[in-house]
């Protein structure tokens, strides 16, 4: 086989690697529009706020310890101690619950009713002040997340797939932090669908998500389950973290990864699970493998932030609910 | 009584609202918060606190306090324009935004405000050109200084021959990242060298393609031009793909501490400019944190003390007080307007000596400015990372930058410039 015939599977495969992270960020979108009908901007300040989270916890840091030391004119920083992997995590899961019952509490259940764009609107408040919390707690330096995710290409896979073309070609790359992402996320996304099939509070949420009105007779209790919700979006919040954290160090680009999710979403559709992870696979392997056949050789490549809007685009026009969306019918 | 009582606090309110002692206010356009505030933060930790030292020490510069206005810009354009258009009425003698995007808003506004901008290391490099740029200093080196430094280390490196070897430049898709295209596409064809281009759009944060086209075509050097998270994805992704750390060269904007501690040990190896060199034991930091850290007026947590961007945004804030000085002294009196310190940085002279005096002995290449030239020398030091150490080790002696290449060059775009904007060269 041709050397180029093989680097454009290995861009595919990138692709499908990098389309598993942008799914993962989508997937916390898809959560909460799903139960209460809020497009969350928040989501990629929410995965920004718990790796800070994480990272600070693990090292020991004293949360708003520039504040106490500008008012108490204290020198304090860290407790000196470390903490274990999976105690700070879990740590982090009981503060991003509190945050989801933080924000049921104060925000929301103060806007039962008010039409979506507010909603949306209260969303974008909550990332601005999520961020500048962040900062106030954690600072705003690049935090190492050292979790004992692998990194750097598999040699083995490099090393087995060399000889299949020749001397131009050097075996499929294929980062190890990916293979975890990838089986990371088919575990989260096995869960959240046993969950919801099995339990009785998947059930619920289910069933909130249908009728949240209907779900009310019955005495489903909606406060519990957007707080649930919340709390399950803060999770997948915690895990993109992880991911996007371990490549590049915590710091507040990770925000920004909200970007990568918004095509996801226009093509996956809003309420779909299936959709999110489908989704992030055709958008994960259209922007690389554009990028590799037209935009890195013939416009000067940086084709992918754009390209992946304009295949989420071109989908839109043929199915406006996106491919796994629910569709869309109101009678007059 | 009643009335001498009046009178004695009418007297009180008079003298207190005497006209207070003048300030010398000093704008800095930080960025604190956003993707950009590792870079940001220390930067501007150094460049306050060495105003503070002054202060402290010296009570100001020639005897007037120094003031200093923050304003957050997010290192975002807009916001940094704001930031000029609500400081410079304070009274601003100099600006130094730390961006190349604001840079290039903020030049004809301060042309015409008649208010001198410093960018070190970043901006418009055509700006050297003082005849055109009056306004614009960018000494003590420019990026296609940085750019021409690379290629001389490589050409050191390899017998002084480059010719059959293949660059690829990494960059960060703005205006800062396209800077030293230009000159790098000159020294290609002068010296035989292959030069390829791969741009990484803002934020940086996804870089996988660019790296597998790196892995694909196996250039013999990388070199970035790159801020922020892009710094820190592409050395865990060098690393990743297995590229020799050694080959891969960030400019001095991408050789920081924060964009190699991320990726660890894999990090190890590799190589970036400096303008400034890294030295934690010069006296003035031990000045800084006696009595300025320790008298709580320190700008930061002081943490980043001694690092590469506080140590730059301490050599900045030393050559902008040096600049006021040099105006006091030109025109003998102590409270100068923006346009006198544009006469002291136009006229300034940085000598090994007088960094030995301030503390700082060694910590930039001596130089001169003048009206026609704004840029300095154009020097810069290869460093390397030494993950096991956690430090930058300088691996050379400043290296000058082939100024036939880059003079050229700068004539022609400030002529350019000069002719778009009906500007007249000349010595202000």
């Amino acid at each position: 086989m041709s050397a180029d015939f093989l680097y454009g599977i290995e861009v595919v495969i990138n692709g499908l690697m990098a389309g598993v992270l942008y799914a993962l960020v989508a997937l916390g979108f898809v959560l909460i529009y799903k139960a209460s009908g809020i497009f969350n901007y928040a989501q990629g300040v929410m995965a920004l706020f718990s790796a800070l989270t994480l990272a600070g916890i693990m090292s020991g840091q004293v949360p708003f310890s520039h504040l106490i030391n500008a008012i108490f004119g204290t020198d304090i920083h860290y407790f000196g101690w470390n903490v274990p992997v999976l105690a700070a995590i879990i740590l982090t899961l009981i503060v991003m619950v509190i945050f989801a019952w933080g924000v049921q509490r104060y925000v929301f259940r103060h806007l039962v009713g008010q039409e979506p764009i507010i909603l949306f609107m209260a969303t974008i408040g909550l990332a601005y002040f999520l961020e500048g919390i962040g900062d106030l707690m954690w600072g705003s330096d690049i935090k190492t997340l050292a979790v004992g995710l692998p990194q750097g290409g598999s040699r083995f896979v490099e090393d087995t797939t060399a000889g299949l073309g020749g001397d131009d070609f050097f075996g499929f790359f294929i980062d190890k932090l990916d293979m975890v992402a990838t089986v990371i996320a088919i575990i989260l996304v096995a869960g959240l669908i046993a969950f919801s099939q099995y339990t009785k509070q998947g059930r619920a949420m289910r069933a909130v998500a249908d009728d949240h009105q209907a779900a009310l007779s019955v005495g489903i209790s909606l406060n519990f389950i957007w707080v649930l919700v919340w709390s399950l979006a803060g999770l997948v919040a915690l895990v993109a973290g992880i991911m996007w954290g371990a490549k590049s160090g915590v710091q507040f680009s990770l925000s920004l990864i909200a970007l990568k999710a918004l095509p996801v979403l226009m093509l996956g559709g809003f309420t779909s699970i299936p959709g999110a992870i489908v989704g992030g696979l055709i958008i994960g392997v259209g922007e690389k493998l554009f990028e590799y056949l037209i935009g890195a050789p013939y416009l000067g490549g940086a084709t992918e932030n754009w390209f992946a809007y304009v295949l989420a685009l071109l989908f839109l026009v043929f199915r406006p609910q996106g491919l796994f969306g629910e569709r869309i019918i109101e009678r007059v | 009584m009643k009335m001498k009582k009046l009178a004695a606090m009418a007297l009180a309110g008079t003298l207190a609202a005497a006209p207070a002692m003048a300030e010398l206010v000093i704008p800095d356009l930080s960025y604190r918060t956003g993707p950009y505030a590792a870079g940001g933060t220390p930067f501007s930790d150094g460049y306050q606190d060495y105003f503070n030292l002054l202060n402290a020490r010296d009570g100001g510069i020639g005897g007037e306090a120094i003031r200093i206005v923050e304003c957050e810009t997010g290192y975002n354009t807009e916001k940094g324009v704001e930031c000029y258009e609500s400081t410079k009425g304070e009274g601003a003698l100099i600006y130094q935004p730390l961006s190349t995007g604001i840079t290039y808003q903020i030049i004809p506004k301060a042309t015409v405000d008649e208010i001198p901008i410093h960018t070190m290391g970043y901006g418009r490099t055509s700006a050297a050109n003082g005849e055109v740029f009056n306004w614009v200093f960018n000494y003590p080196a420019n990026y296609w200084d940085a750019a021409s430094v690379m290629v001389n280390y490589l050409l050191e490196e390899n017998g002084g021959d480059l010719s059959g070897k293949s660059i690829a430049l990494i960059y960060h898709n703005s205006a800062y990242g396209k800077e030293p295209i230009r000159t790098l596409e000159e020294l290609s064809a002068m010296h035989g060298f292959e030069l390829s281009q791969l741009a990484v759009d803002h934020p940086g944060q996804e870089q996988k393609s660019q790296w597998l086209q790196i892995r694909r075509e196996r250039p013999d050097y990388v070199l970035m031009w790159g801020w922020g998270v892009m710094n820190q994805v592409a050395v865990q992704e060098a690393s990743n793909i297995g590229f020799p750390m050694e080959n891969f060269i960030g400019n001095w904007w991408a050789g920081a501490e924060h964009d190699v501690t991320p990726a660890g040990a894999g990090a190890d190896g590799y190589k970036s400019l400096n303008m400034n060199r890294i030295d934690a034991d010069l006296p003035v930091f031990g000045e800084i944190r006696t009595l300025v850290h320790e008298a709580g007026n320190a700008a930061g947590d002081g943490s980043n003390v001694g690092s590469v961007l506080y140590t730059r945004g301490m050599y900045a804030a030393m050559l902008a007080a040096e600049a006021i000085a040099n105006a006091q002294e030109i025109h003998g009196v102590t409270d100068v307007t923006a346009a006198m310190v544009r006469d002291g940085m136009a006229s300034l002279e940085i000598t090994e000596a007088r960094m030995a005096e301030l503390g700082m002995s060694q910590i930039g290449p001596e130089f001169s400015v003048s009206c026609e030239n704004h840029g300095g020398s154009g020097l810069g030091i290869v460093q390397q990372w030494s993950a096991a150490d956690s430090q930058w080790v300088a691996l050379t002696d400043y290296i000058a930058p082939d100024d036939s290449v880059i003079d050229p060059l700068i004539a022609a775009d400030s002529a350019a410039f000069a002719a778009e904007n009906n500007i007249e060269p000349g010595c202000l």
